[in-house]
């Protein structure tokens, strides 16, 4: 999402700062990881219940949104179409900061993730997902005899 | 949608956080806001603006024109179910704010604004004596 303008950029060495402390603090540093600074940005978060995921992709047609969930691996994929100008609207284009064009996401799920039992909704430009944990999974108390 | 307010409001977010304010650790954020990313193009008849204000519902965003200062905050509510708790973060304050000078000719009476799937569209089109004329060359 972010571009640098400068090879000397303080941003981008702010950026990079950042991303090297979050790497050096990550508890749980998995093979596929979790990119940061993509589109969309992704919330995850978990209930004893379930595992709540939240993509934030304003703008995006409902149609163009495709969820899959497959072996573990969550996909959150699709298209946003751009709003710029085209070249024979003699339209400036001043501050260019937002994401344009397809996406794709891909998040590892916890072991308990039920894939016949998630559940998606997109409003206000928000795509949460919801997927129930395993019954099987979830914390039973045991009666004693 | 102009909405009128004096610059003490709508400034309030550069203010110092007050001794109240320290001793309560969860406020320590309430005056924090994401800057939401937005284009800006411009044409001959004026400016349109948009804005991503992901998980806003229409009455929870706020724009104000003040002289030649226009202001975008926006709280976002998002869903949670009982007992969430998050293991991976990237949007990590629910409130959006920016803050843009307007120059001299665009007709700030005239603001239009379009919201959508939590896209903002804010069109401010050029006051009448700054829109591009064409002369008219007489030949005689």
């Amino acid at each position: 999402m972010y571009r640098s303008l400068f090879p000397r950029d303080m941003f981008a060495e702010l950026d990079r700062l950042q991303r090297d402390m979050q790497q050096a603090f990550d508890l749980s540093p998995t093979i596929r990881g979790i990119g940061r600074n993509g589109f969309p940005a992704i919330n995850v978060g978990g209930t004893p219940q379930s595992i709540e995921v939240f993509a934030f992709a304003p703008g995006v047609e409902p149609a163009k949104l495709e969820v899959n969930l497959e072996r573990g691996l969550l996909t959150i994929a699709g298209e946003r179409k751009s709003d710029l100008p085209k070249p024979e609207d003699k339209a400036a284009v001043h501050i260019n900061e937002r994401f344009e064009g397809s996406f794709r996401r891909v998040l590892t799920l916890p072991d308990d993730a039920d894939p016949d039992a998630v559940d998606a909704k997109y409003r206000d430009g928000v795509l949460h997902i919801s997927i129930q944990r395993r019954a099987s999974a979830q914390p039973r108390r045991i009666a004693v005899q | 949608m102009n909405t009128y307010q004096t610059p003490a409001t709508t400034q309030g977010a550069s203010n110092t956080p007050s001794a109240q304010q320290q001793a309560q650790p969860r406020s320590r954020y309430s005056d924090a806001a994401l800057t939401p990313p937005v284009d800006v193009i411009e044409d001959s008849g004026g400016i349109t603006l948009y804005a991503d204000l992901p998980g806003v519902s229409r009455d929870k965003l706020q724009l104000n024109v003040e002289a030649d200062t226009l202001t975008i905050e926006a709280e976002s509510a998002l869903p949670s179910p009982e007992g969430l708790q998050s293991s991976h973060t990237e949007v990590g304050l629910a409130r959006f704010r920016r803050v843009f000078t307007l120059s001299k000719e665009l007709d700030t009476e005239q603001v239009s604004a379009e919201f959508a799937q939590g896209v903002l569209r804010l069109r401010i089109p050029k006051a009448q004596h700054a829109q591009p004329r064409r002369v008219e060359v007489k030949v005689g």
